[in-house]
């Protein structure tokens, strides 16, 4: 299974636009080939097998470990690059991602964009004139709803849920799947911070909730196995969308 | 950690990229107002997927229905192209795009597992705006949907499909 990465650009479509789209999409491919642990040939599929990596993309390898060791400290162990012993630093490695393609069009001028890797989104400036950015949170219980609606600008939003895949988020501690919590979506300014975060937080099960709300520049909205929604005090713009 | 993450990554040059360059405050499907491309379609910088892609990816579903618009010619392809049926654990969804010199115009959901009427006809910038169509039937303007891709993982398939039969 793959997932989709979108943009969706509000601004004119000039030139320079254009090339940086192209270039957008041009680095998550290249993303795809460092970092995929489903290719043998993968920068990281070599780092696992104890061989150098490619000199090309050294940097960038060491930037994202970096970030993930970032991680793995302010969450207290709660992320991990290597889950189960395998090195895998995908769960920071595709808001990343995602953060540095919506820079690469905010550079060539497109200000007011929205970057979505499968549901992770990276905003920048706002939906239209005045009016800012709106993001459904589906609801993980019921296809077809959603939970709540993220109103904001230059905003990232990233959910880790159970909806979609079952449970997939090992609690780094026990090595069990992460099960209190049937969605946890997280807001904040960086989408990198903000996703891994959101991983983390929802392998702590019923003590994120504490957790988001003492973490500084984000907020939460988390949806528990037995359908209780709570949310951080600033939680942006929590439009219920019920049904 | 978290396996929808391992498995995104992955697929990153099997799975559609859609591109939508929208003018501001123009939320109708209709994209014929903005400015055509140069050249080259803006949609995928790597599509025909197969072959390339990930053992876990949709390969083996393509190419099931004859494509209904003319093929591609060096400006982009044009015409309604329908998509293969995709089985997601929600049900079936089909979808068909419509392209015009290689910009997508307009992308109906011709199956989908929450079969509202009013899901039916999408807009024009594609996924994330499918995605909503289909989750928030009911709701007021939604610009994109956090977490729950498994409706759009079967929209991108079929799309996926529909766009390779176009050739962009």
């Amino acid at each position: 299974m793959g997932t989709v990465f979108s943009f969706d650009l509000r601004d004119p479509a000039t030139p320079p636009v254009r090339r940086a789209l192209k270039e957008a999409v041009a680095w998550l491919h290249h993303v795809d080939e460092v970092f995929s642990t489903y290719r043998p040939d993968s920068a990281i599929s070599r780092l696992g097998r104890g061989e150098p990596v490619p000199e090309r993309c050294a940097a960038e390898v060491a930037e994202v470990f970096a970030l993930c060791e970032e991680v793995a400290h302010t969450t207290g162990g709660w992320f991990t690059h290597a889950p189960g012993g395998r090195l895998d630093p995908s769960g920071l490695v595709k808001g990343w991602a995602v953060e540095r393609a919506s820079r690469l069009l905010y550079e060539a001028g497109a200000h007011n964009t929205c970057v979505n890797g499968g549901g992770d989104i990276q905003l920048r400036g706002e939906a239209a004139p005045g009016t800012p950015w709106r993001i459904g949170i589906a609801h993980p219980a019921r296809p077809g709803a959603l939970a709540a609606v993220v109103t904001g600008r230059d905003l990232a939003v990233a959910t880790s849920g159970t909806a979609e895949r079952g449970a997939h988020v090992v609690d780094p501690h026990t090595g069990r799947p992460a099960t209190a919590l049937a969605s946890l979506t997280l807001t904040g300014h960086s989408l990198t911070r903000t996703d891994a975060y959101a991983t983390a937080a929802f392998a702590m099960g019923a003590a994120a909730r504490e957790w988001v709300e003492a973490l500084d520049g984000h907020e939460g909205l988390g949806i528990t196995a037995a359908g209780e929604i709570w949310r951080t005090p600033r939680f942006p713009g929590a439009t219920w969308a019920e049904r | 950690m978290r396996k929808a993450t391992v498995t995104t990554v992955s697929t990153v040059a099997g799975v559609i990229l859609l591109l939508s360059l929208k003018p501001h405050q123009n939320p109708a499907p209709d994209m014929t107002a903005a400015p055509p491309p140069s050249g080259t379609p803006e949609a995928p910088a790597s599509p025909a997927p197969t072959g390339q892609k990930p053992s876990s990816a949709p390969t083996g579903q393509k190419r099931s229905n004859a494509p209904t618009g003319q093929k591609p010619s060096n400006v982009g392809a044009s015409g309604t192209y329908t998509g293969s049926v995709i089985n997601t654990s929600y049900g079936p969804v089909q979808v068909s795009v419509t392209l015009s010199n290689g910009r997508i115009t307009a992308v109906k959901a011709l199956r989908t597992p929450f079969d509202r009427p009013r899901s039916q006809q999408i807009a024009a910038d594609a996924v994330p705006r499918l995605t909503q169509e289909a989750l928030s039937a009911q709701s007021a303007h939604i610009d994109a949907v956090s977490g729950a891709t498994y409706t759009s993982e079967g929209y991108t398939r079929s799309l996926q499909s529909a766009l390779d039969k176009a050739g962009v």
